[in-house]
């Protein structure tokens, strides 16, 4: 069970989520942020201050978004468990759901 | 920058004093941290505050432990302000003093009642479960129906660990004692009440969810209480949290009702506001009037008044910060003056060297992980202030004579006696409650040394 990022955030990456993350597991993607699943502690902090509504708990994820599960979990499967996004820095790498995406919101 | 290597002291060994000193390493990385905490042991609300059926909050600690352990913070728990040391002495002696207090009393709820015997606070009852030193060592768990008093997550908090069989806990750290209290405890009903109506609840979604998924107790809620106002309306077209709590309510509402049949019961009730608390010696009820939102969704009363029989209320209304002696506080808000994290004094003018960062300067707001940003603004001042402000002299390290003190390698040992007393139970750790036991196991390596 874990938070999840969805599409509201590609190209946008407000990144105030990151500020309130007591444990540093929001990872920074090439268009999206992506929360890591075991690094979550579902303490919730995120989810309120995303000016775009794009953080859902896994369960409340609406239907035309439940691919954003995988691909927050499957983002990490090269990488394992890093124990903080301030170890790896932004990582230059998308999910495939993502970086097939057609330039998102005001920025296309 | 005119100091060369600036020397900080930081009040509070909680989230908001970690993330403070961590924020402050990554903008000052030749900064030293003195790191005050008043209890034996660091991690203030996540280690006293989060429910034990919470472990994965209780992960939080792993992160912070991580910070603790950088060489340029020293730890110094069991050290109190005005006790053993005063914030002058402190200002006096290093670049800048933070503190990081926290939260740590309820806010009072003035109704007639309320100091009956049977009315407790939500903190009170925490600091227990939790295994705080300084809570009361057992609890009155003689009612067969209580009632909780909140719309947040400490509500939801205290109802659960209330509603819970005591049997579904022992894989926590939760003290034995309070394990036993707990499962001799009779209760049947738990009553939660919130003054607002369903889209108004300050409750994550997530943990108002937890409340239906505990074995053998039922969540249970009048349909005609869930009704959407105009108000309501506007609000969970608006918020996705407020449609997704609303639609857990409203699930929950149409449950059969010949299906409930779990041997504890939730009842949480919208819309009802406290009046008075009933009874002459002790709790033995609790008078509520129904609310509604006007039309600018702020709530009314409407006359309409309702008794439920409760052997004890819980009040789960807010906190408030316990003034620091020797710094300004502001009793009426229940804290620190200041501006954007620095405190002023009571012309408004910024007391030299002297911070707030968390609940002590904010209030009691806001998640876990709120306090990093709200750290983050605290500490940009901070290092404007050794960028731009001279320094004469400081005075020398004002801590050399706290022999009492608790450093990292002391937690550390605490930490390992109650992993170990876990292990020995198949468990990650069993809390030690006693302060005099943990400074025991504080200082054990020392003892040996010097018996050597």
């Amino acid at each position: 069970m874990t938070y999840v990022i969805a599409l509201p955030c590609v190209d946008v990456k407000d990144k105030a989520c990151i500020d309130e993350c007591p444990v540093d597991c929001i990872y920074e993607g090439e268009r999206s942020l992506y929360i890591h699943p075991d690094e979550c502690v579902d303490c919730g902090a995120c989810e309120p201050v995303c000016p775009v509504e794009a953080i859902f708990y896994e369960d409340d994820l609406p239907d035309e978004w439940q691919d954003y599960y995988k691909a927050n979990v499957e983002f990490f499967d090269e990488l394992g468990s890093p124990g903080g996004a301030a170890k790896t820095g932004m990582l230059a790498f998308d999910h495939p759901i993502i970086a097939a995406l057609a330039p998102q919101g005001d920025h296309a | 920058m005119t100091i060369a290597a600036p020397r900080i002291a930081i009040v509070g060994a909680g989230p908001a004093g970690i993330y403070a000193a961590d924020i402050l390493l990554g903008r000052v990385p030749n900064a030293s941290i003195d790191l005050f905490e008043k209890l034996p042991a660091p991690y203030g609300l996540v280690r006293y505050g989060v429910a034990p059926d919470h472990p994965r909050i209780r992960k939080i600690t792993d992160a912070l432990h991580e910070v603790l352990v950088n060489p340029r913070i020293r730890l110094r728990c069991n050290v109190e302000i005005g006790r053993d040391v005063e914030i002058d002495e402190l200002r006096a002696a290093y670049d800048g003093v933070i503190v990081a207090t926290g939260a740590d009393l309820d806010v009072a709820l003035d109704i007639p009642g309320i100091d009956l015997p049977g009315s407790f606070g939500a903190a009170d009852f925490v600091a227990w479960y939790d295994g705080h030193p300084d809570a009361p060592r057992t609890w009155p768990l003689a009612a067969e129906s209580v009632a909780v008093l909140g719309a947040g997550n400490v509500a939801l908090d205290v109802t659960r660990i209330l509603a819970r069989h005591a049997s579904t806990l022992t894989h926590t750290d939760t003290p034995d004692a309070v394990l036993d209290q707990l499962a001799a405890s009779p209760l049947r009903d738990v009553h939660l009440f919130a003054r607002r109506g369903p889209a108004d609840v300050r409750f994550s979604a997530m943990e108002l969810r937890e409340l239906a998924e505990q074995e053998d107790v039922d969540v249970i809620v009048d349909p005609d209480e869930l009704a959407l106002d105009a108000h309501a309306e506007r609000m969970v077209a608006q918020f996705s949290q407020r449609r997704i709590i609303v639609r857990t309510m409203t699930e929950w509402a149409a449950l059969d009702p010949a299906s409930r049949t779990a041997s504890r019961r939730i009842h949480l009730h919208l819309r009802q506001r406290p009046v008075r608390l009933l009874g002459t010696d002790t709790v033995t009820g609790i008078e509520m009037e129904r609310t509604a939102s006007d039309e600018l969704g702020r709530m009314v009363g409407t006359g309409e008044l309702l008794r439920y029989d409760v052997g004890a209320v819980y009040r789960a209304v807010g906190y408030r910060s316990t003034p620091v002696p020797g710094m300004p506080f502001d009793a009426a808000l229940g804290v620190v003056p200041h501006v954007e994290g620095r405190v002023i004094d009571a012309d408004g003018a910024p007391i030299p060297r002297l911070y707030a960062t968390g609940w002590i300067k904010r209030g009691p707001v806001g998640l876990i992980g709120s306090t990093k940003s709200d750290a983050a603004q605290t500490i940009g001042h901070v290092v404007d202030d050794l960028e731009s402000v001279e320094r004469e002299a400081r005075d020398d390290d004002p801590i050399a004579h706290l022999a009492h003190a608790v450093d990292l390698d002391g937690w550390l040992r605490i930490d390992a006696a109650e992993r170990g007393a876990g292990a020995e139970r198949g468990r990650e750790r069993t809390k030690i409650v006693e302060r005099d036991e943990m400074l025991t196991h504080a200082k054990q390596e020392q003892m040996m040394e010097t018996g050597r």
